[in-house]
């Protein structure tokens, strides 16, 4: 299979994301400066980098979390001013409602039909069955899962990751790097995934971007075939390499 | 021989939990028994003088007596109604303006120094105002129960709708929750186990409160019925009237901890003793 046919959306698909001359200080930090970046819709970016290198900030600023103090936000060619419906954040936390069960937390945001579509949501992260559960006794990986089946459940066209899978054990990372393959394959959607995880970026994504004091160090292809298995690939060695010296 | 010890044994282990159980079931009572009999006995031998301290069982017959004739029942309702009342004014107050102030920084920067300057002041010292302002009337006792219940439920619905989690927030501001839905899905709940420990509070203070206001002026109540028997001399009514609070006050706790199962469903700590307890 070419990587041209995961691009290809099926369902929602993706929207493009533009950042154009973006500054972005805290106090006297200028954590972003004159930075640049254009992610084509579909495609599945990581951002490597050390704390501090603006990986963050930069995700805050697509989700629309915050402002930059100069340049242009663009999602599908609109600017963004506010939260954007069709994008949707995965948090380094879960934070699910722990007084809400599983599916009255995936179906957050309520609206017709909420029942139905958080159930096919927790069934697409493999939790059918769980819906009633109180997140207090779900495992950590569950807990991401239930939060994934949440940022899926309004198919967004933009999936943002903070981190999600720091927090798991090796196994269970490798469980949700498979889950979120799968679904972006079938669904298309525009992903940015932040991570200091060098050989997690490779696993999953189509371009990996190196920041280094709020600049682009490094903006690299990741042409291997997909499904991908966390197997020792030369290629994916010598890609991890590049980065690593990068980061 | 082996046999049999190996079958007492067994009948040994199954029987067991039971009386653990049952041991711990009665163990906060023993103490209350023990003190009962000992009273009983010095009542009767004369060791404390009856009309000051009468024995239990002449207080058994005056809770008898005045159950039958219905004034027991009839004072306990008029003391409950008044508690309820002032409790629903003061307490739904306390909610508001804990709500209110915890969300929106303008309120509690106008309200909230001036309300803990006014929390200072023991409530019960507003008593001769009070009836300056109210007469001896109904409007007195209920304003007095009203001030005592507020302050618990204020603090502790501020401090509870403060101490949510941010990140929960920004969560449901992402997944586009309007102002509305985040209140009644994230902040309320939230900041309900902080409010039910207020309410707890609340209640001791509202049966304090009544206590006092109903030994000042009023012509029915526990208080009353406790005031009149002093001007007769009847001790056990007395002291009838003092278990009468007492049971009053382990309902009302009884009734937050039930609500408090009930509600906090979700807490891992309700699980746990759903699952664990005897």
């Amino acid at each position: 299979m070419s990587i041209a046919e995961f691009h290809a959306p099926e369902a929602a698909g993706g929207l493009p994301i533009s950042l154009a001359r973006v500054e972005k200080s805290f106090g006297k930090l200028n954590v972003l400066a004159n930075f640049n970046l254009e992610i084509p819709a579909g495609q599945f970016l990581a951002v490597v980098g050390r704390s501090g290198g603006g990986k963050s900030t930069l995700m805050r600023l697509v989700a629309g979390l915050d402002a930059p103090d100069s340049g242009r936000v663009g999602i599908g060619g609109r600017k963004v001013e506010r939260l954007h419906p069709s994008v949707r954040l995965l948090f380094q936390e879960a934070r699910l409602v722990p007084w809400q069960r599983v599916i009255e937390n995936v179906g957050i945001a309520r609206g017709p039909h909420w029942q139905e579509k958080a159930g096919r949501a927790l069934a697409d992260v493999g939790l059918e069955g769980r819906e009633n559960d109180w997140p207090s006794v779900l495992s950590g990986g569950q807990r991401q899962r239930v939060a994934l089946a949440r940022a899926l459940v309004s198919e967004p066209q933009i999936l943002l990751l903070d981190e999600p899978f720091g927090a798991l054990d090796a196994l269970t990372r490798i469980e949700m790097h498979r889950l979120l393959e799968r679904i972006w394959t079938g669904r298309g959607f525009t992903t940015v995934l932040i991570t200091h995880d060098v050989a997690e970026a490779v696993a999953l994504a189509d371009r990996v971007v190196v920041l280094s004091e709020g600049a682009i160090a490094l903006d690299i292809a990741i042409d291997l075939d997909r499904p991908r298995r966390e197997l020792a690939d030369p290629r994916a060695v010598d890609l991890q390499r590049q980065i690593l010296d990068a980061v | 021989m082996a046999e049999t010890s190996v079958a007492g044994y067994a009948a040994g282990e199954t029987r067991k939990p039971n009386l653990k159980g049952l041991g711990s079931a009665l163990a906060p009572w023993a103490l209350p028994i023990v003190l009962l009999i000992v009273w009983e006995i010095a009542a009767r031998t004369g060791l404390v003088t009856a009309r000051l301290m009468p024995a239990p069982t002449t207080i058994a017959a005056a809770f008898w007596r005045s159950l039958l004739d219905g004034s027991l029942l009839f004072h306990t309702l008029a003391s409950t109604q008044r508690a309820l009342i002032g409790l629903v004014i003061g307490g739904g107050l306390g909610f508001v303006a804990g709500v209110l102030n915890g969300l929106w920084r303008p309120a509690e920067t106008l309200f909230d120094s001036t309300l803990q300057m006014v929390r200072n002041i023991p409530h019960l010292a507003l008593i001769p105002l009070v009836i300056l302002w109210f007469g001896i009337g109904e409007t007195a006792k209920i304003f007095l129960v009203a001030i005592g219940v507020f302050f618990p439920i204020y603090i502790n619905t501020f401090y509870g709708v403060r101490a949510i989690d941010p990140q929960l927030v920004e969560m449901a501001s992402v997944y586009g929750l309007d102002r509305r839905a985040l209140i009644r899905r994230i902040i309320l709940p939230g900041a309900l186990p902080s409010i039910l420990v207020g309410l707890r509070y609340a209640l001791g203070f509202m049966w304090l409160t009544l206590i006092v206001a109903e030994t000042i002026s009023a012509t029915n109540g526990i208080g009353y019925m406790t005031m009149n028997a002093r001007e007769f001399l009847q001790t056990d009514v007395v002291l009838l009237g003092i278990i009468v609070y007492a049971l009053l006050g382990k309902l009302a706790d009884v009734a937050t901890r039930a609500i408090e199962r009930r509600v906090l469903v979700w807490h891992p700590a309700y699980q746990v003793r759903k699952g664990g307890e005897p």
